[in-house]
């Protein structure tokens, strides 16, 4: 058993993370819920990174440098996200997105 | 009464998290280490299940920030002690905080289970499913060339990698950190009379 020590653990965990924020992004109906799935989903993608940078030599030092440049396009996009999310709730009232239908009508 | 229905629920909770842990470092042979990564995985597994799961969203908010703690915890067991600290700053310290407040402004009282999922909801778990297994399958199947020991990140080293070859980067980051703030506030801001 070589869980810490190995890279496929690392990776496997991340595509989880991943496939649950999936789940969550297809499936929630509540705008904010949408975007804490990203939020999954960027975290899962995140953890990769790290990995790949703690365990291949010659990625060594960039695997963490790429996922910090992460994180920081993740506070950007949520961010920019909620205030959406909030200008919108103001005009419909409502946080469910199938309602949004502004567009189809 | 109530207060020890919680107790015993968390009591619970807490040895289901506990128990790969347990079973890694006992039964399998696993080292501290290992036990440490399956607890951490399953609590980071188990919190984000919870995220798109649960029907009050602010305890959808509450269990993110859980995971995203476990999920610091495993960076410091990959060795990236930085990417932790940064993880805890931004996005337990902001981002959980910013998501938390939206929640309580779009508030509503919390609908039924048909009310908080779509009704795509079947296809997209077994989407997601697929996902996760063909994820694995192809981390598996691939020869990486990793290393068998993970190698540790120093702060310095990263500190000087960042500003002498990643500078370009630092700096777009930061114009778009800029243009984010003043987006929000732009986006966010009330109409005057409309």
């Amino acid at each position: 058993m070589h869980l810490a020590n190995d890279l496929n653990t690392y990776l496997t965990l991340s595509g989880m993370l991943f496939a649950i924020g999936t789940f969550g992004f297809l499936a929630r109906r509540n705008a904010i819920s949408m975007l804490m799935s990203i939020e999954l989903m960027l975290n899962a993608v995140n953890l990769a990174i790290v990995a790949f940078g703690a365990f291949i030599p010659s990625l060594q030092l960039h695997g963490a440098i790429i996922a910090l440049m992460v994180m920081a396009v993740a506070a950007a996009e949520a961010t920019v996200g909620l205030a959406i999310v909030i200008a919108i709730f103001r005009n419909r009232k409502t946080p469910l997105v199938d309602e949004y239908d502004a567009m189809k009508r | 009464m109530r207060a020890w229905l919680y107790l015993i629920a968390a009591a619970v909770a807490g040895a289901i998290i506990t128990t790969p842990a347990i079973i890694v470092l006992i039964m399998m042979g696993g080292s501290f280490d290992d036990a440490l990564v399956a607890g951490l995985a399953t609590l980071m597994l188990a919190a984000g299940i919870a995220v798109v799961s649960m029907r009050d969203i602010i305890r959808c908010g509450l269990a993110m920030i859980v995971c995203f703690l476990a999920l610091a915890g495993l960076y410091v067991t990959l060795g990236a002690p930085l990417v932790a600290a940064a993880q805890v700053i931004v996005y337990i310290g902001a981002i959980s905080v910013l998501i938390l407040f939206a929640i309580m402004l779009t508030q509503e009282k919390a609908g039924s289970a048909r009310l908080t999922f779509q009704t795509q909801a079947a296809p997209a778990a077994i989407a997601a499913i697929v996902i996760a297994v063909l994820v694995a399958v192809a981390a598996y199947g691939t020869n990486w060339g990793a290393a068998p020991v993970h190698i540790v990140a120093a702060a310095k080293l990263i500190a000087q990698e960042l500003f002498k070859d990643y500078v370009l980067v630092l700096e777009a980051v930061g114009v778009l950190l800029l243009a984010a703030v003043i987006g929000g506030v732009f986006l966010a801001k009330r109409e005057k009379d409309a």
